[in-house]
């Protein structure tokens, strides 16, 4: 099994239910989101490949076929959480991040 | 080749429709047309004349401009009235003592009011109703009078009188017939018409034969009956019916009816094989048509006679449908049972005014006519089964008689009738037509009828429209579907209605009960505005912030770069120059783009996420507020300066604008909302563009409702006129929040009432009569909303855990790194950076 060295970039608390936030992490921008209440948690690049903007971590969280999937705040188009695929264009994926909630912490993980 | 020319005598509704026509023909270029009015203008809409009392202006009614015309060469000579005919010739003389000569002559001088030789009634408030002109005597002669008589109780004589009575004179009429509007209707209509009318304050004698005018003891005139009683008044409008303007006909020998009339064959041509006649002032088998839609049809027979083409004109259908004092009156077909056995059905219901008849055929298997008061909803049924002989229900009185609670409403449905049936007299669309657009994609209520044109004269028929549209769609297998997404198996009225019947306060306890799935960003956002809407909570709650789509959920505008716009509130575009160096000095210190907005106020571009709270912590200090151009909600009531500085003002519009937009703020609605108050009819805050547009008059507020610009531009139409400040505003309040309640997502209010069944007739209907009695309970729900305004920037400035969401990074005080700035007619512009750029710049701390 793949092994990651973990980093906290925030608490779980800090991130209101079914929203996203930004976190720098490796020198680069990662959009994470938090499904509900729970602590089902994704990651993906922040950086929106239509709009050309680093804005996804700002869209609206929803379900598209029992995908959970954020929708860009500029033109709208939607990208899965778990896999970064995007619904409207298949050519075009998003980079995914290894994310866990960990004892309350939100968690990013490099692979060691 | 050489040009034909046409000269229309008479540039009436007609004359105009004939030379609209030939215009639009595709032969237009092998004609010149040159038409003469004896008024001092081009064609305006006669039929909405009376609309000039409640506000219209003389540009809302005209037809036509000099710029169409000169557009498409067409010469035109106003105030000059043709005078003589050479026939042989082929020339006419005006009064001006132009020359002038024709291929093809058409007359279309329409008729005159005819007013009987009662001696007296040359007297100078002794008027008559036709024009405008008439009409700006009758204000003038109304101003110096307080009781005012009709003589006549026809169509026209009842609309004049409801003029008179919104002239704010006590209004009487005088007909010489046992009852109203003998021509359209039966006994029982007549009297439960009268009954009606004198309930809303207009007196009503019948049976009266005006025998003098003579000078009154208490008031301006006497009048005295035959039957010896008497009537004082201080001003006579005459309607006692019409007579087709024959005169040149007569003069120059083209053959009259014996009772006046040019009379034409199915081609509208007169005596003279280079002449037609058309509209008011024809004659065809005997029959004058004394409304437009007929004189419509002429002018197409003509247009297609000259260029060749074969439509005739057959005779037309002289049925009504009107209201008349707000009382609806429809006439059909036979109305007065004159056919040999035809039998009738009449219901009655004195408590709510209703009477309705049919007449059939002694085999009782066709309808032959129809009376209708109080309720003529079963107008346009009737009328297409008459006027297409269909087949009789078993038991014909099913069609008069109310629908029972329970009972199927046992009206024919559409599927009925022949594809050959009109649907729409006024523009004469038929159900085939109606089909046709729907297969051609026109699938909702306002498309269809923007691209057919049915329902847009004078909206009749706009139910019907509807449903032959449902049916349609239903055939085409297409499940009409109103739903809001997958997730939730209901329109958004119907969400509106179970989040109030049921008090539900959350997405999520809406979605557990009525929805499935984890909701989408089409259903997240229109229910965050519907719960927005009825409960006025802070928007970024732990329960609602997951709703607020792109702008909302930072309270503020997102551009291209992902950088935000700030628009803080200044109310009808009023501020002080002290809060403009506020916002100067504020503007300057974080670097924005400025730029002055269409709404009377100012945009700051280029802020970032973090700059947000400390930019609005310094704008709510100098006492601003939010503005909500981020929501869908209401925006700006833009405002002139009006009656106090204005030369022309009538009231002080920047107060109402003021008002207005303090009342309305925060209103969270399906889109945008814009509202706008001029202070006289030269219309500066250009309100009439608006969803709620308010002009001042010199008796109060005229009210406009559901324009916009935009992508497609509407004017708003008239909703009410001279309306006090305290109505206006119920008014307003009832629409709002009809309108928050039953629009679809994202929808406009322009295109929610093209697409409401009844259109405006109905909104006034549920607004002003308040049919549906939910006015107070709007209002209601209006005052919870205004009652409950709290400015979502203060409210967040004071919240520690929302703030933490203002930063590009959660870990990490850093800023965007692709965001590079260049400076442009002296402001910075934020864009996104180019990759080169990117390269140069390092990343920018934040202070
Ligand atoms: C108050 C009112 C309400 C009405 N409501 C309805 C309604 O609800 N429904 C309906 O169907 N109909 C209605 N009508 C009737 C409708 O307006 C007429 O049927 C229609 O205007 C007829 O058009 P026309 O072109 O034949 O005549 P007009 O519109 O009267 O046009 C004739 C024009 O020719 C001009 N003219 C005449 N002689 C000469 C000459 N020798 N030289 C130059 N110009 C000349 C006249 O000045 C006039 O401008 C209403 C009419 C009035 C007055
Ligand atoms: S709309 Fe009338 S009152 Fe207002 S500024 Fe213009 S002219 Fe003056
Ligand atoms: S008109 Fe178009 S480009 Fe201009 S502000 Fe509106 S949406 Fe943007």
């Amino acid at each position: 099994m793949q092994q990651y060295n973990w980093t906290t970039v925030c608490q779980l608390d800090d991130i209101a239910p079914n929203t996203g936030v930004c976190a720098l992490f490796d020198e680069q921008q990662v959009a994470i989101f938090r499904v509900g209440r729970t602590e089902q948690v994704y990651a993906v690049d922040n950086f929106d490949p239509f709009g050309k903007a680093n804005v996804l971590s700002r869209g609206l969280i929803g379900d598209c076929e029992g995908d959970i999937v954020v929708a860009s705040p500029l033109y709208k188009q939607q990208f899965v959480l778990k896999n970064g695929a995007c619904i409207e264009d298949e050519s075009v994926k998003l980079k995914t991040f290894p994310i866990r909630a960990y004892r309350g912490e939100i968690q990013l993980g490099l692979a060691s | 080749m050489r040009q034909q020319k046409i000269i229309v005598v008479g540039n009436g509704m007609v004359g105009h429709k004939f030379i609209d026509n030939l215009i639009q023909h595709p032969d237009y270029a092998q004609y010149h047309i040159l038409t003469f009015s004896e008024e001092p203008r081009l064609a305006y809409d006669r039929v909405k004349l009376s609309s000039y009392f409640s506000g219209s202006t003389v540009d809302d009614l005209m037809l036509t401009s000099e710029d169409y015309y000169d557009e498409h060469g067409v010469q035109f000579i106003v105030n000059d009235k043709v005078i003589n005919i050479d026939k042989a010739a082929k020339q006419i003389t005006t009064a001006s003592g132009r020359v002038e000569s024709y291929d093809k002559l058409v007359l279309a001088t329409g008729s005159f009011p005819f007013v009987p030789p009662i001696p007296g009634k040359d007297n100078p408030h002794c008027l008559v109703y036709r024009t405008i002109e008439d009409l700006e005597a009758i204000t003038a002669s109304a101003q110096e009078s307080k009781v005012g008589v009709v003589v006549g109780g026809g169509l026209l004589g009842l609309e004049c009188a409801n003029a008179l009575h919104e002239l704010k004179l006590e209004a009487h009429v005088v007909e010489f017939a046992p009852r109203l509007m003998a021509v359209q209707l039966d006994e029982g209509g007549g009297n439960v018409l009268s009954r009606k009318i004198q309930d809303l304050g207009v007196s009503v004698h019948c049976e009266k034969n005006t025998k003098e005018i003579v000078a009154g003891e208490t008031l301006r005139y006497r009048m005295n009956f035959a039957d010896g009683s008497h009537l004082e008044t201080d001003m006579i409008v005459f309607s006692a019916g019409i007579r087709p303007q024959d005169e040149l006909a007569r003069q120059f020998d083209l053959t009259i009816g014996e009772r006046g009339g040019i009379v034409i064959d199915d081609n509208c041509l007169t005596s003279d094989p280079d002449i037609y006649a058309v509209g008011e002032c024809a004659l065809w088998q005997n029959r004058i048509f004394g409304l437009v839609a007929p004189g419509y049809t002429m002018a197409k027979a003509a247009v297609s006679h000259l260029t060749g083409g074969d439509v005739l004109f057959q005779g037309a259908d002289m049925s009504t449908k009107l209201k008349l004092l707000g009382v609806d009156v429809a006439s059909i077909g036979d109305a007065h049972a004159q056919s040999p056995g035809a039998l009738t059905y009449t219901y009655m219901n004195d408590v709510e005014g209703i009477y309705k008849r049919i007449v059939v055929n002694p085999e009782k298997t066709q309808l032959l006519g129809a009376v209708l008061i109080g309720d003529t909803e079963a107008y346009g049924n009737l009328l297409t089964m008459t006027l297409e002989k269909m087949a009789l229900p078993e038991q014909p009185e099913v069609l008069i008689l109310p629908a029972l609670d329970g009972a199927e409403s046992a009206a024919l449905g559409v599927n009925a009738l022949p594809d050959s049936a009109q649907i729409c007299s006024c523009h004469d669309v038929s159900k085939g037509d109606l089909i046709c657009a729907i297969q051609d994609g026109a699938t909702d209520l306002g498309s269809l009828k923007s691209c057919s044109k049915a329902g847009t004269g004078c909206g009749g028929c706009t139910a019907m429209v509807g449903q032959v549209l449902n049916a349609e769609l239903e055939k085409m297998g297409v499940e009409v579907n109103d739903n809001l997404c997958s997730h939730f198996a209901y329109s958004r009225q119907e969400l509106f209605d179970i989040i109030r019947s049921k008090q539900i306060k959350t997405f999520d306890a809406l979605l557990a009960e009525y929805g499935e799935g984890k909701g989408c960003m089409v259903c997240k956002p229109a229910v965050g505005s519907i719960l927005a809407t009825y409960w006025n909570e802070y928007v970024l709650s732990d329960d609602h912030i997951q709703l607020q789509d792109t702008n909302d959920i930072f309270l503020a505008n997102m551009q291209r770069d992902g950088t935000y716009s700030v628009v803080p509130r200044i109310a009808a575009g009023e501020i002080t120059p002290k809060q403009l160096i506020a916002l100067g000095e504020i503007g300057e210190k974080y670097d924005l783009y400025t730029k002055i907005t269409g709404g009377q106020r100012i945009d700051f571009f280029g802020a970032q996420l973090h700059e947000l709270p400390p930019i609005w912590d310094e704008l709510i200090a100098a006492g601003f507020e939010t503005g909500h151009a981020y929501g869908k909600s209401l925006r700006t009531v833009k405002s002139c300066v009006g009656s106090t500085w204005c030369r022309f003002g009538m009231l002080d519009s920047v107060t109402m604008a003021v008002n207005l937009e303090m009342r309305y703020k925060g209103l969270r609605s399906p889109h945008k909302l814009k509202m706008g108050v001029s202070g006289c009819t030269r219309e500066c805050a250009e309100a009439q563009g608006k969803d709620i547009g308010i002009i001042a008059t010199d008796k109060g507020w005229n009210l406009y409702v559901c324009g916009n610009g935009g992508m497609k531009p509407r004017h708003a139409d008239l909703f009410a006129s001279d309306l006090d400040d305290a109505t206006l505003i119920q008014y307003i309040d009832r629409i709002l929040m009809f309108y928050c309640r039953t629009a679809d997502r994202l929808q406009r209010t322009s295109v929610w009432m093209d697409n409401m069944e009844g259109g405006l007739a109905y909104l006034k209907s549920v607004i002003i009569d308040d049919k549906l009695e939910i006015g107070a309970e709007l209002e209601k729900d209006m005052a919870r909303v205004v009652d409950t305004y709290e400015c979502e920037w203060k409210k967040t400035l004071n919240s520690p855990e929302r703030l933490k969401r203002f930063a590009h990074f959660i870990n990490s005080p850093a800023t965007d790194d692709r965001l590079a700035y260049e400076a442009d007619r002296g402001q910075s512009k934020a864009r996104i950076a180019t990759v080169a750029e990117e390269d140069m710049i390092a990343t920018v701390s934040v202070d």
